[in-house]
């Protein structure tokens, strides 16, 4: 790692630009992002390289070691919004979003801060479930971010000056659009959707210009008539079906395809009057990054009434199925399964369970759900609980174990009852929403529930058996994502108050460290001048790791 | 909720007679269907963040009557259709009349119903609530280990309070359960569980002082799933429930 950054420093001083004092390093180009892990010091994209395996290449923090991990800095948000962004590192810089929309250039060994930009949203954004962003992207010398009242918008990552703002096409805060997925970078386009399932919006994923955001195509993941799939909602229920997108998406550079999950139909918890499967809700849609054009999709909850949205990160793997090589997606779903799809077909490999389910009986040979529960006036029991069996939290594949890790509830449960929904714009279009034990985000690491009542895990899926090969049981659930890294390490936290290390081949706790605050954001690894750090955001403050020296 | 919508339904009765009069409660009565319709629309959408108890979010308790930022209907309606800038609280496409409705439910949530089968008489209840029932042995405003009733009359309704005298163990207050811990040397500690997690436990012992163990250092560790309230099935009679039902529903002091 350090002979990488001499290198960039050199190279920029042969060109006669390299600053006194400072290296000026390379602009972040496209190609720099699909071959992240040739520079695992840096972070380039939400989950750490295209292929979303939120894996860094980093060695220097071993499990050995990982005792000597100690706090080097601490960076204290000015919110007391939910902290879910997972910064970008570039070259000794780390790039976060302050909730809701300030981003924050901090320098990577002390915390300090290089800048700020604030945008102020309107007072018209009305995001479902808190003011929150997930991150920004990076390409060449700018950063873009959405915004929770539907903007998305460019600055320059040396000052954080604003370069252009655009509200994205139809997407209307007032309507209930919010973005607040980090943007995905593939060539020469900037990707991203809105969220807003939970009001009927109609979803869609865009590609953009980095140089000025004007919109270059759209994929409607609700279809309009004339459009394949349309023929899946009754009557103009489409016209709000949902289906939104909250979750960054990954990138197979070799096939030219991009993966997005997709959210929940509208209403949520009734489908009297959207007769269908309602594609392409819940589901991952396969894309061509150049034209928007949909090559294959796969839906996990046809005809949702759970509010399962499929808005899960998908993880590329290249793996050995049935003895052959085999390119693959692995999916934890909210919905309880865990899947393993061909990525360059769409089809169903296999799908198995990872917590107690009930809304389905079992999945059929394709993979599609058979005798789905139907949910009654009076209220029916449904597992799991419609917060999922795993969520958005970010999951993680390590090509050296060869497991994919999950965070997850386990035995979690909620009341579903059937009530009428009237679609209202900028109004919640849901039905009745479930009822459940206290299972709610209260903003402080406090638990009294049962473990009956449900219990969080992170658990590692081997794709090759099926078998869970280990789970780490907490006593709360998680809404924490999961970093692996080459030295086998895993790194999480959950709802209690710890950063925590465990040992990813065998689920052994090897170091924890109190950080006070509920942890919802997921971890991320980077190094400067050879000393490697991990990073989390827990509470509203964002903290770096690195060994004692 | 399906346990609330039937209460609802027959809430709006005595809502208007209990509003009135008191500065925390509404400045005039509501219709059965107002009611029936701001539960319908609270439920579709407030209770996403807010919870079917309107007590999810920290610090805001919607069920009781009393509001941080608002006293007034009025004043209710604007934060509903504005919402609260810089707050998660979103603004929300109601029309005045609709937002009016959710104000009417959460008010009359808030003001309790009449449907106890019996009618009580809350001077009674009184004498029972600290004779008899000895229920004022436990929930006294100074007690740590029984939450205060102070403001019950705001935060349940009638047939709830009557549920919790008689089959206390059926919905328990998760703020106020019980734990039995064993050390590895054998010391057995019950009291009131205050926090736990994956590493440790807090607790109030039985001696109400405030512990804390890893859960290394112990040997068992229990969560009672019963509440310690014993049920005055037996010892009360049915008007003498209602009567201290008919009380408790009078309390309604401050948070």
């Amino acid at each position: 790692m350090t002979r990488r950054l001499l290198a960039v420093s050199c190279s920029a001083a042969l060109l006669g630009i390299c600053a006194a004092g400072g290296a000026l390093h390379a602009q972040i180009s496209s190609d720099r992002i699909v071959r992240a892990s040739a520079e695992p010091d840096n972070w380039l994209t939400y989950s750490g390289d295209v292929y979303s395996r939120r894996h860094s290449p980093l060695t220097q923090i071993t499990p050995a070691n990982v005792k000597n991990l100690e706090l080097q800095w601490v960076f204290q948000a000015q919110s007391l919004e939910k902290f879910e962004a997972t910064p970008l590192a570039v070259d000794g810089v780390l790039y976060t979003v302050q909730p809701p929309n300030d981003i924050v250039a901090l320098d990577g060994t002390t915390g300090r801060i290089f800048w700020t930009y604030s945008y102020k949203p309107s007072q018209q954004a009305r995001p479902c479930c808190g003011r929150v962003n997930r991150g920004v992207a990076i390409l060449g010398d700018r950063l873009f971010m959405g915004t929770i009242d539907g903007h998305l918008l460019a600055v320059d990552t040396k000052s954080g000056r604003p370069l252009w703002n655009v509200a994205v096409a139809g997407a209307r805060a007032e309507a209930g659009y919010a973005i607040t997925v980090a943007p995905q970078i593939v060539k020469d386009k900037l990707i991203i959707g809105p969220a807003g399932g939970d009001f009927g919006v109609r979803g869609f994923i865009a590609a953009f210009d980095p140089a000025n955001g004007q919109e270059l195509w759209r994929f409607n993941t609700v279809p309009g008539p004339g459009e394949a799939g349309h023929e899946s909602w009754a009557s103009d229920s489409w016209q709000h079906g949902g289906a939104a997108v909250w979750v960054t998406g990954s990138y197979d550079p070799e096939l030219n395809l991009i993966y997005w999950g997709t959210g929940n139909p509208g209403p949520d918890f009734n489908g009297d009057k959207r007769g269908g499967d309602n594609l392409y809700s819940d589901s991952v849609v396969a894309l061509d990054p150049d034209t928007g054009k949909l090559k294959w999709h796969f839906q996990f909850t046809p005809h949702d009434e759970f509010d399962y949205d499929s808005t899960q990160v998908p993880v590329l793997a290249d793996i050995e199925w049935k003895g052959r090589p085999r390119k693959v997606m692995l999916w934890a779903n909210r919905n309880g399964f865990w899947y393993v799809l061909d990525r360059a077909t769409g089809e169903f490999l296999s799908g198995k369970p990872f917590a107690k389910v009930t809304w389905t009986e079992s999945l059929d040979p394709r993979g599609r759900p058979m005798n789905v529960v139907k949910p009654t006036l009076e209220g029916t029991v449904v597992f799991p609980h419609l917060g999922g069996a795993t969520n958005w939290y970010s999951p993680s594949y390590s090509p050296r174990t060869g497991l994919f890790y999950v965070s997850a509830w386990i035995n979690t449960s909620a009341t579903f009852s059937r009530r009428p929904a009237e679609y209202v714009e900028g109004r919640a279009f849901l039905g009745a929403f479930p009822t459940a034990a206290d299972i709610g985000i209260n903003g402080v690491p406090i638990n009294r529930r049962l473990p009956e009542e449900g219990t969080g895990a992170i658990v590692a899926l081997d794709p090759k058996t099926g078998e869970k090969r280990w789970e780490f049981s907490m006593t709360d659930i998680t809404d924490a994502g999961v970093l692996t890294t080459a030295s086998d390490l895993l790194f999480s936290g959950g709802r209690e108050g710890f950063f925590y290390a465990l040992d990813a081949r065998t689920g052994a706790m090897l170091w924890k460290a109190p950080v006070g605050g509920i942890v919802q954001a997921a971890p991320m690894s980077y190094a400067i001048g050879n000393r490697q750090y991990v990073a989390i955001a827990a509470g509203n403050s964002l903290y770096g790791y690195a060994l004692k020296q | 909720m399906n346990v609330r919508w039937p209460v609802v339904r027959t809430a709006v009765a005595t809502v208007a007679a209990l509003f009135i009069g008191g500065p925390v409660f509404a400045q005039h009565s509501y219709t059965r269907s107002e009611i029936e319709n701001g539960a319908h629309l609270y439920l579709g959408s407030c209770a996403t963040c807010h919870g079917a108890r309107g007590d999810m979010v920290r610090g805001v308790a919607l069920m009781s009557g009393r509001f941080q930022r608002a006293s007034t209907d009025e004043e209710l309606v604007k934060i509903i259709i504005s919402g609260i800038a810089g707050t998660a609280m979103p603004p929300n496409n109601y029309t005045d009349l609709e937002a009016g409705m959710i104000v009417a439910y959460l008010r009359g949530t808030a003001a309790g119903d009449s449907v106890t089968v019996t009618a009580g008489d809350s001077a009674r209840g009184k004498m029972l609530f600290d004779g008899k029932g000895k229920c004022a042995t436990c929930h006294s405003e100074t007690s740590r280990t029984a939450p205060p009733l102070s403001d019950i009359g705001m935060l349940r309704r009638p047939l709830e309070l009557e549920q919790s005298i008689l089959d206390p163990s059926a919905t328990l207050n998760t703020n106020y359960r019980f734990a039995r811990a064993v050390t590895k040397t054998g010391t057995v500690v019950t009291g009131r569980l205050l926090n736990q997690s994956t590493f440790s436990v807090q607790m109030l012992d039985s001696a109400e002082k405030l512990r804390a163990f890893d859960r290394s250092s112990l040997r068992e560790f229990t969560v009672v799933k019963t509440s310690p309230m014993p049920s005055s099935r037996g010892t009360l009679d049915t008007q003498e429930v209602a009567d201290i039902v008919t009380y408790l529903t009078t309390l309604r002091g401050q948070r």
